[in-house]
């Protein structure tokens, strides 16, 4: 029995017959945040959707918390899916909700909470991410960087065990990359989760990973501390970091 | 020769996979429909957005084919010598084909290209995937109260556009053709009978099923950006109006063998 939250075992995806993964391997142990790099096109969003089961593997395994999620069914996959929130590339902000709204969907969804431990619970998610006060606004009305800010609170609404960030820097001027990169952090020391975090921008990998992890054809080439990729001798790694890998 | 057999067979296969693709979006629909929790307060809002929001383009529409089918039947009609029956014609039309179908093809090509560009958007900007991340059921969430709205409402406004239409052909009769309004109103009145209301309005139930699934269908099934939401927008408002006019032929059949023709 692994003491993993999430692992892969010999994961194998394709698109139009294009292998994507191909026995790919990774374990994440609790309350790590894992970082996956690697060009772009090389599957690192799809490992994120086959956490979340929004996407099945052609074979292999994908075991949440030890149990293997690939057989489960969309109905039996929301048990999982409260365990793990996501925040996507775009921020996937309902637009025809409010960002109070949004952010309390998962708890209308998954708890019998009433209306006012449900605003109070908005507020809170709101303050960990430093925008209070902002409920009753539109995610049109926001910039880039407070959606991204809102579409973490909408993710750590529900007190998941496991958070996943899609691109969560990508498109955001400096101020804000820094600020979304305290707040993995913050996350992770506040709640205590294992956060996986897809991303091409290595300065962010640096701050807010224990571990990196380069997807290459397929597979993980390599996986090690920020400080052991640093000082790694591979030439993929090298490549990588000198941001001239194709 | 081969190009030809192979631009057929690969038209069949998008064919049976829109049949495939639609069928089994019913079925998941119906599946979950009827499963609580019961969400009122979305059907509602639905009900407002397709029915109440498409009161004008069907009224409009069905005054003037009233209108329009009034003066071409009592043309016809004029040259027996039977303008008086003018009355029955446009409502035996207006109630059995001309209501459901245009009604249908109307609303069916606003509600569809609107459901599709709503729920398009929302899979191309992953909110489609949030939801299903967050543990929520789209279907049950999105195309659910879609489906039972329309349902609902195109019987509705089919109803006033039947109504409309006949009060056009009422005013077209009197004015241009001095038919009595009492007499317009008696031909139609004793010769309309429930059987004909039934067969009319019991189709726009399944072309309110249809114009919302193609619509959900082909907006869960947008890829390729605002391009391709474009491309689904254009293709459900086809689907659904082709889909209409071959059912209604099934349709009326199908009510003919339930009168005893």
């Amino acid at each position: 029995m692994s003491d993993a939250v999430i692992e892969f075992r010999q994961i194998h995806k394709s698109f139009n017959r294009t292998p994507v993964l191909a026995e790919m391997d990774l374990v994440i142990r609790p309350a790590e945040t894992v970082t996956i790099i690697g060009g772009s096109g090389m599957g690192k969003s799809v490992m994120l959707k086959l956490i979340v089961g929004l996407m099945k593997p052609e074979a292999g395994q994908v075991l949440i918390e030890g149990e293997d999620i690939v057989p489960l069914t969309e109905d039996r996959l929301v048990r999982v899916r409260k365990k793990i929130g996501m925040v996507f590339q775009g921020s996937a902000l309902f637009d025809s909700l409010s960002v109070g709204e949004n952010i309390a969907y998962p708890l209308r969804e998954h708890t019998s909470m009433s209306e006012q431990e449900i605003r109070e619970r908005v507020r809170e998610t709101l303050s960990l991410v430093g925008l209070e006060g902002i409920e009753d606004k539109d995610p049109a009305e926001l910039s880039g960087g407070m959606r991204k800010r809102v579409a973490l609170a909408r993710a750590i609404a529900l007190v998941p065990r496991i958070i996943l960030y899609d691109e969560p820097t990508t498109g955001l001027d400096p101020t804000n990359t820094e600020k979304i990169n305290e707040l993995i952090v913050d996350m992770d020391e506040k709640l205590g989760v294992t956060s996986v975090v897809v991303t091409h921008d290595m300065r962010s990998a640096f701050k807010i990973s224990d571990r990196i992890a380069l997807l290459y054809q397929g597979k993980i080439a390599f996986a090690g501390t920020p400080k052991e990729i640093e000082s790694s001798d591979l030439p993929l790694v090298r490549q990588f970091i000198a941001g001239t890998m194709a | 020769m081969r190009n030809a057999a192979l631009a057929i067979g690969g038209q069949s296969l998008r064919m049976l996979e829109l049949l495939g693709g639609l069928s089994q979006l019913t079925y998941q629909t119906f599946s979950c429909a009827f499963r609580p929790p019961y969400n009122l307060r979305t059907l509602i809002q639905q009900v407002d957005h397709i029915g109440v929001k498409s009161i004008t383009i069907g009224g409009v529409a069905a005054i003037f084919t009233g209108l329009v089918l009034a003066l071409q039947t009592a043309y016809g009609l004029g040259r027996f010598g039977a303008k008086a029956y003018v009355g029955l014609i446009v409502s035996l039309s207006m109630v059995r084909e001309l209501g459901p179908v245009l009604t249908a093809l109307l609303v069916g090509g606003r509600v569809s290209s609107g459901i599709t560009a709503e729920l398009g958007s929302m899979k191309v900007t992953e909110q489609i995937d949030a939801m299903r991340a967050m543990g929520a059921n789209p279907i049950k969430k999105l195309v659910v109260p879609r489906v039972l709205s329309a349902m609902l409402v195109l019987p509705l406004l089919t109803v006033m556009a039947d109504v409309l239409g006949i009060l056009g052909g009422m005013v077209i009769s009197r004015h241009e053709f001095q038919v009595d309004y009492r007499l317009y109103y008696n031909t139609v009145t004793r010769n309309l009978t429930l059987a004909d209301i039934v067969s009319g309005l019991g189709k726009t139930v399944i072309f309110g099923l249809i114009i919302a699934i193609v619509g959900c269908y082909k907006g869960l099934e947008t890829v390729g950006g605002t391009e391709g939401l474009g491309k689904a927008t254009t293709a459900a408002v086809v689907t659904s109006a082709i889909i209409v006019i071959i059912s209604d032929f099934f349709l009326t059949k199908f009510f003919w063998w339930l009168e005893g023709w």
